[in-house]
């Protein structure tokens, strides 16, 4: 097998072509301490990519996702705090950047409505469950009994009553 | 109908109008904060001429519309005959920024399928992109007299979203006061 060897430098080149495509984003050494890094991950972990709507910044490869994060970046290194930077991105690309977009007057609707639904749900949930208890009284124990008995006539006496002596 | 039968249908087809609804949305047609607020301070060289700049001063004392471009964008090109149009007809005066680009590829662009704009600015790395909140090319606004940012425009402008929304509206624009 000619192929192996072929193959397995090829692996081993993967992890440095990556490197190679990603040149332009954000490395480990633009950060100026490990704090400011973990600072930075957390911010973009809640910022949506607008460009690839269900990915947050931290995850999406589009390359306005990676301006974005240089604009981040960089603003944190001008001693810009959290609030800040996420207002600077509101003002341009609205409150549709935020995974947790602030409770106001277009947004109440997403925030009140599962909470009504849930209310309701419990609600329809309580006068079903007292309604099954109305149409089904508990047996009686003398009912229990009857029915031991019957079954047992029958020859199937497989319920965990004591028979009558 | 009993009326226990009548509660789910009716959260059913509740569920089935949100549904259609959301069929003709397009979830990137995002409102843009910018609507309504005057343009960002901005600052470009200009593509063909890489010495002179493109910022908000070209764009005082009358209505504009300025078109984010890009010459590896598809859609750019299919929307370009409509600019063409509105260059020839001068409906109004179109502004370009020329989105994370190179400055050949886009110059090219030009030569082959001809120059609507007034004058382009030059956003190599997009970040004058950030600050008018562009997603992705193409993206329009229509720019007044007074600078502020009336109308914008994701994607392709169709030609019937020209005539029925944005022509009239620059026939508005053009009479209020500068």
């Amino acid at each position: 097998m000619r192929l192996l060897p072929i193959t397995l430098l090829l692996l081993l080149w993967l992890p440095v072509a990556h490197a190679v495509v990603e040149n332009q984003d954000i490395l480990p050494g633009d950060f100026t301490s490990p704090g400011q890094k973990q600072r930075f991950k957390e911010l973009i972990k809640d910022l949506r990519c607008t460009v690839c709507q269900n990915q947050n910044l931290a995850d999406s490869h589009a390359s306005l996702a990676v301006d974005l994060r240089h604009q981040i970046l960089e603003m944190m290194q001008k001693g810009k705090n959290d609030q800040e930077i996420m207002d600077f991105l509101v003002a341009r690309y609205g409150d549709f950047v935020l995974y947790n977009p602030p409770f106001k007057s277009t947004t109440y609707i997403l925030w009140t409505v599962p909470f009504i639904a849930l209310f309701f749900a419990l609600g329809l949930l309580v006068r079903l469950i007292k309604k099954r208890q109305q149409q089904q009284p508990p047996l009686a124990g003398t009912d229990k009994q009857a029915l031991a008995d019957a079954l047992r006539s029958a020859g199937q006496s497989s319920l965990n009553v004591k028979p009558k002596k | 109908m009993k009326r226990a039968l009548v509660i789910p249908l009716l959260v059913f087809f509740v569920l089935v109008g949100f549904l259609y609804v959301g069929l003709t949305l397009d979830p990137h047609d995002l409102p843009s904060p910018l609507v309504g607020k005057d343009i960002p301070q901005f600052q470009l060289t200009q593509l063909k001429n890489p010495q002179a700049t493109f910022s908000n001063s070209d764009l005082a004392g009358k209505v504009t519309l300025v078109n984010a471009w890009a010459s590896w964008c598809v859609t750019c090109r299919q929307e370009h005959q409509l600019l063409m149009n509105l260059a020839k007809q001068n409906t109004i005066a179109v502004f370009g920024i020329n989105y994370k680009d190179e400055r050949g590829d886009a110059l090219a662009y030009l030569q082959q399928l001809g120059d609507p704009y007034v004058m382009n600015g030059h956003d190599l790395n997009g970040r004058v992109g950030i600050e008018w909140g562009i997603i992705a090319t193409p993206e329009s606004f229509l720019v007044d007299k007074r600078g502020v940012i009336r109308y914008k425009v994701n994607g392709m402008i169709t030609t019937e979203a020209w005539t029925k929304t944005i022509e009239p509206l620059i026939t508005q624009l053009n009479k209020e006061p500068s």
